[in-house]
């Protein structure tokens, strides 16, 4: 029994936002890798004969209060917040499924724990944690990350823990541990996959999230930190200059937006595909 | 009865606030540095740091710390701000006002707004004008709030003049001018995601039994759908309401920032900026209890709604 496999049924039946989802992510992931070729300036390169030009020929999107290439570093940017995406989806979610497998699977003290502990976390609001984590740590992307590993793994543990204590109760399970297999065995073989599939469709959802709340981050100047070109950091430089400059603030958004509209029809098309298959 | 669930809730709630206050006394912990210098700030007399360890019991092992913290929180005292020198407590209230009202101007637009939408879509259902609804609220949970309100200020402030720029300004109806670009930005994030569940539970609804049952006996259409489709849809959304309301903690920190709004969300900015940990970790709590009487708050008016909830 292979829990993610798609039939090729539903792959035919997939939805156009889908598929605009995938386009619109899979085109930023290419920017992210092709960036110094697609780049026309160096990104961190300041031009003091050029600060503050509007969009031109020369300069696509215009340039910042240093003469950087807003575009150049635009695109640059989608290599540092798919970063930040992807570091910061990876390790709560295979926290949050360690935890939910353990919470699920072991009645008693370690399913008690686990769940306070997820109680007590989700009582507070979850950007104020985060940024009360990054505060004593001290501003910073890896400051992000920490945060991230101790409060965003909630979810998935929620998730993998309902769908363990669902396959605890069936047959094969049981047949497993009849036949003498130990739990790591059990856990890994076999409670594992037929638990995953929730948790991995709502880590696309996630995905946009936490770029979002890393963006919002950069703005408030507790994530990434100038010069980096994070696009929350450039939104946060062309506030200043929002009378006068616009296309300062205004193209990092658009990127940080298309992303994430991308990623979140990929995320929900994922959801009803394998809505499908159930 | 009411009383008797009221207090039942309180109970459960107290684990919880336990439990939040050992957080923030952990992340006290984790402050890098002596936090008798930070309290005491850097000239103060051997005197005066006496009396600060004695006041908050640095001097004595850290259960005992941990006691008196939440001694201390009990009583409403979150500690001193290190750089206003007042307490806490007194620059959160200071704080309090503007944050309030954008919130509940945030929520007097979304919930007209979630409504009509999710209402059109689904007595649309499978039409184009529902797929737009749709697609706009799976697209909305990615929509960068601080940017929006950027663009915003931009359109309505810069180009036309129509709202101040920044700012919070004196009486009433000038504050809430202030903040009508704000509230407009936050409600952005969070209508699509509202409309979009309050969207699925009408369908869910329209489907049911004692929905076929009404129409069958001819009650008008408008009729079943006040009373019975819209009421029933209403409840699951209620606790996602709940929800939200954290969530727009989360909002209002951004958005304060964008249109520099003196609530608690520009205050827990400049006070992590300024290394003022007590200011943080007491805010912290503060959003912590708040969002809980928010949850609390929501179970309470969903039983009102539903004795089904009450068992």
């Amino acid at each position: 029994m292979n829990a993610l496999a798609i039939p090729m049924r539903a792959v035919r039946q997939l939805p156009g936002l889908f598929i605009v989802g995938f386009v619109i992510t899979f085109a930023w992931i290419a920017v992210a890798i092709l960036a110094p070729v697609l780049a026309p300036y160096d990104p961190d390169a300041i031009a003091f004969d050029a600060l503050l030009t509007a969009p031109s020929p020369d300069h696509l999107m215009g340039t910042d209060q240093l003469g950087r290439d807003i575009f150049s570093r635009v695109l640059y940017g989608a290599r540092v917040d798919l970063f930040m995406g992807v570091v910061g989806l990876i390790v709560p979610l295979v926290i949050g499924v360690f935890l939910g497998l353990l919470s699920g699977y072991f009645v008693g003290w370690t399913d008690t724990i686990i769940m306070r502990a997820l109680d007590i976390t989700i009582a507070f609001p979850f950007l104020v944690l985060v940024l009360a984590i990054v505060a004593v740590l001290g501003p910073g992307l890896s400051s992000y990350f920490v945060a991230l590993a101790l409060v965003a793994w909630v979810p998935y543990a929620r998730l993998v823990r309902g769908q363990v204590k669902l396959i605890k109760q069936t047959d094969f399970i049981a047949a497993t541990t009849s036949l003498g297999f130990g739990s790591t065995y059990t856990l890994i073989r076999h409670v594992l996959p037929n638990c995953i599939v929730p948790a991995l469709v709502f880590a696309v959802t996630d995905f946009v999230l936490i770029i979002l709340y890393g963006s919002s981050l950069g703005f408030l100047g507790m994530g990434a930190q100038p010069p980096t070109a994070e696009w929350g950091v450039m939104i946060a430089d062309g506030q200043t200059y929002l009378s006068t400059a616009w296309w300062i603030s205004f193209f990092p958004g658009l990127a940080l937006l298309t992303l994430g509209v991308g990623a979140a029809l990929l995320g929900d098309g994922t959801a009803k595909l394998m809505r499908v298959e159930r | 009865m009411i009383i008797q669930l009221i207090v039942d809730r309180l109970k459960q709630l107290i684990p919880a606030l336990l439990g939040v206050a050992l957080v923030t006394f952990l992340l006290v912990h984790l402050i890098p540095g002596d936090p008798v210098a930070l309290l005491a700030g850097d000239r103060a007399s051997p005197e005066t740091i006496a009396a600060v360890k004695t006041r908050y019991g640095l001097d004595q092992p850290i259960v005992v710390q941990l006691f008196y913290y939440l001694k201390n929180i009990a009583m409403g005292d979150l500690g001193q701000s290190l750089r206003f020198r007042i307490p806490v407590t007194e620059l959160i209230l200071q704080h309090l006002w503007p944050t309030a009202l954008l919130m509940i101007m945030t929520i007097l637009i979304t919930i007209p707004c979630a409504i009509i939408l999710a209402a059109l879509a689904a007595s649309h259902q499978d039409r184009p004008l529902d797929h737009a609804i749709r697609a706009f609220s799976v697209a909305g949970i990615a929509i960068p709030v601080f940017w929006i309100g950027i663009v915003l200020a931009r359109i309505f402030s810069v180009q036309l003049g129509w709202f101040p720029v920044a700012g919070f300004g004196e009486g009433l109806w000038d504050n809430v001018y202030h903040l009508v670009l704000p509230s407009i930005t936050l409600a952005i994030g969070i209508v699509p995601v509202l409309a979009r569940n309050l969207r699925a539970s009408l369908l869910e609804m329209m489907e049911a039994d004692f929905v076929t049952a009404a129409r069958s006996k001819g009650v008008p259409e408008s009729y079943i759908f006040k009373r019975h489709v819209f009421m029933n849809a209403l409840i699951p959304n209620l606790q996602l309401f709940g929800v939200i309301v954290a969530f727009l903690f989360g909002g209002t920190i951004v958005v304060e920032k964008v249109f520099a709004i003196p609530g608690i969300g520009q205050l827990l900015i400049s006070s992590i900026l300024g290394r003022d940990y007590y200011v943080v970790l007491g805010l912290t709590f503060f959003f912590a209890v708040f969002t809980m009487l928010v949850m609390l708050i929501v179970d309470l008016v969903s039983m009102l709604i539903d004795p089904r909830l009450r068992s």
